[in-house]
C-alpha cells in the first residue's frame, strides 16, 4: 500500500513541538535533556498520600518564556474549560510544531491536503472522573454540555485542525503507550497514500489524577520505592527498578511530503523512512516471551526503510523502568547480532517519566534533535544495569557521536507494538 | 430586586462567555453579539438556574436568546 518500488514519496519532518515534564517547548526539553535533568518530582495536582506512588513527571507551571506552562499563552481563557487537560498540552505542542513548519495553507486545496492525527492512550480521565461524581451526587442534569468532547480523544485534532482550518484526515489513535508511535507512522503513511501533502501528527497525554494513578497502582505498573527520591525513581535497566513513573505531556510533528517541503524551501529536520506495526496475540498487559512481537515490529520497521541493523546508530527506546526493558534489550540485540555493538541505546523516559500515549511521539522528536545535534540522550540512575549488553546504553551522561539513522520503540497494553525508522536529513 | 437580578446576570455571562463587562448591553444576543455557540447557552442557562435557584424548562430555555431576555424571565419567575 505504503509502496515497495522507487516511486514512493519520501515523508520529511518540518516541525516539531513538545511539551514535557522537563519544558514546555522542543528545544529547551531538549536542552534540560541532554543536560541530565530530571523532570519527575511530587505529585501536585492532587493529594496522593493515601498512594502507593507519589512522584509523576507533570509539565511545570510558570512563564511561557521559561519553559512553563502558562495555558493562556496556548488556549484562550474562554476555550480552556470545554477541554481536559490531555487537550490542553495537546494544542501547546500541536501550535509549537505547526508555527515551527511555517505552514499556512491559504487556498482551499492546501487546506484540504493538510491533516491532523493526533492520539492518546487514555484521553479526559480526570474529567470523566469529576462528571461520574457529579451524577453520583444527584447532578446528572446539570453535566456541564462540554463534558463530553472535553474527554474524546480525537478532540486535539479537532480544535487543532479548527483552529487553523486543516480540512485534510482528521483522525486519532488511541494504543495505549504506542499511540503517539502509531500516529506519526499512519500518518506518515496516509502521505505516503496520496491522501495528504501535509499531517499534523502525534499524542497527547494527562492522566496524573487519582483515577489514573490508583488504577496503574492497582495494575502494579508503577514505581513506589522511590517516593522520597523521585529523580531516581526512573530507572530503565538498572538492577532497582521497581516499574514505570508516570509523565504527561505531548509531542506533535509536521509531516510533510518532499517535494513539497522543498518547494516552499522549509526547513527539514529529518525523514521518516521505516515504519513497522506487530501484535503479541499474548496477554493483556505482559509483553509476549522474549519480547517476540516488538522484534517483529522492529524488523518490519527496517525492512520498510531498507536499512540493515548496522545502519542503525541509535535506539530510542520504550525503556520503561519495568521488568520488560530487558526483553526489549534482547529483542533488540537479537535483531541486530554482531552490529549491537557498534549501536547505542537509551531511554529517555529515564528523565521525563512514561507519557503513555505521548511517549513515542516525544521520543521519535529526540531522536531527530539527537541526529540534527550529533548528541545522544542519556539513560539517567542506569548505575548498575540487571543484564550485560554490548550496546551502549549511554548512562548519566549525553554522549556526541554523528548518528545518521535512528530507531524509536514503542509498544503499549494489549501487545500492540510500533516501530519508526527515522533518519537525519541531508539536502 | 430586579438590579440585583440584572447585575448577577451580566456576571455570569462575562464568566462564562468570557467577553467585557461594556459588552453586556441588555439588548446584546448571546450567539449573535457574544460569541456564544449553541453549548454555550445550554451552561448559561444551567448557570442562571444553580445562580438563582430557579428551573428554567427548555421551551422556556429556547427563547432566552438576549441579557434583557435572561432578566425578565428571571425576574418574573423569582416574582411569581
Amino acid at each position: 500500500m505504503s509502496g515497495s518500488g522507487t516511486d514512493r514519496k519520501r515523508v520529511v519532518v518540518t516541525g516539531i513541538g513538545v511539551v514535557s515534564p522537563l519544558a514546555v517547548g522542543a528545544e529547551l526539553t531538549w536542552k534540560r535533556l541532554i543536560n541530565s535533568q530530571s523532570g519527575i518530582g511530587p505529585i501536585t495536582q492532587f493529594d496522593a498520600s493515601d498512594l502507593p506512588a507519589r512522584i509523576a513527571g507533570e509539565v511545570p507551571a510558570g512563564p511561557t518564556e521559561e519553559g512553563g506552562l502558562t495555558l493562556s499563552d496556548w488556549v484562550p481563557v474562554k476555550e480552556q474549560k470545554k477541554m481536559d487537560r490531555f487537550i490542553h498540552l495537546g494544542l501547546a505542542a500541536g501550535i509549537q510544531a505547526v508555527e515551527d513548519s511555517g505552514w499556512k495553507p491559504e487556498s482551499e486545496e492546501d487546506r484540504c491536503a493538510t491533516g491532523v492525527m493526533i492520539g492518546s492512550g487514555i484521553g479526559g480521565l480526570k474529567t470523566i472522573y469529576d462528571n461520574s461524581l457529579a451524577v453520583a451526587a444527584g447532578k446528572a442534569r446539570r453535566l456541564s454540555p462540554f463534558f463530553i468532547p472535553s474527554s474524546l480523544i480525537n478532540l486535539t485534532a479537532g480544535h487543532l485542525s479548527i483552529r487553523y482550518g486543516f480540512k485534510g484526515p482528521n483522525h486519532a489513535v488511541v494504543t495505549a503507550c504506542a499511540s503517539g508511535t502509531h500516529a506519526i507512522g499512519d500518518a506518515s503513511r496516509l502521505i505516503q497514500h496520496g491522501d495528504a501533502k501535509v499531517m499534523v501528527a502525534g499524542g497527547a497525554e494527562s492522566a496524573i489524577c487519582e483515577l489514573g494513578i490508583a488504577g496503574f497502582c492497582s495494575a502494579r505498573a508503577l514505581s513506589t520505592s522511590f517516593n522520597d527520591s523521585p529523580t531516581t525513581a526512573s530507572r530503565p535497566w538498572d538492577r532497582q527498578r521497581d516499574g514505570f513513573v508516570m509523565g504527561e505531556g505531548a509531542g506533535v510533528v509536521v509531516l510533510e511530503e518532499y517535494e513539497h517541503a522543498k518547494r516552499r524551501g522549509a526547513k527539514i529536520y529529518g525523514e521518516v523512512v521505516g515504519y513497522g506495526l506487530s501484535g503479541d496475540a499474548y496477554h493483556i498487559t505482559a509483553p509476549a516471551e522474549n519480547h517476540e512481537g516488538a522484534f517483529r515490529a522492529m524488523q518490519a520497521a527496517l525492512k520498510d526503510a531498507r536499512v540493515s541493523p548496522a545502519e542503525i546508530g541509535y535506539v530510542n527506546a520504550h525503556g520503561t523502568s519495568t521488568m520488560a526493558d530487558d526483553l526489549e534489550l534482547g529483542a533488540v540485540e537479537r535483531l541486530f547480532g554482531d552490529a549491537a555493538a557498534g549501536t547505542s541505546m537509551s531511554s529517555t523516559k529515564s528523565a521525563i517519566g512514561h507519557l503513555l500515549g505521548a511517549a513515542g511521539a516525544v521520543e521519535a522528536i529526540f531522536c531527530l534533535q539527537a541526529m540534527r545535534d550529533g548528541i545522544l540522550p542519556p539513560t539517567l540512575n542506569l548505575d548498575e544495569p540487571s543484564s550485560e549488553s554490548a550496546m551502549d546504553r549511554i548512562p548519566h551522561k549525553a554522549k556526541e557521536q554523528q548518528v545518521d539513522v535512528a530507531l524509536s520503540n514503542s509498544f503499549g497494553f494489549g501487545g500492540t507494538n510500533a516501530s519508526l525508522v527515522l533518519k537525519r536529513f541531508r539536502g | 430586586m430586579s438590579n440585583e437580578i440584572a447585575d448577577k446576570v451580566k456576571k455570569i455571562v462575562v464568566e462564562h462567555l468570557g467577553v467585557e463587562e461594556s459588552q453586556v448591553k441588555p439588548d446584546a444576543s448571546f450567539i449573535d453579539d457574544l460569541g456564544a455557540d449553541s453549548l454555550d447557552t445550554v451552561e448559561l442557562v444551567m448557570a442562571f438556574e444553580e445562580a438563582f435557584s430557579v428551573e428554567i424548562p427548555e421551551d422556556a430555555a429556547e427563547k432566552i436568546a438576549t441579557v434583557n431576555d435572561a432578566i425578565e424571565y428571571i425576574t418574573k419567575q423569582k416574582a411569581a
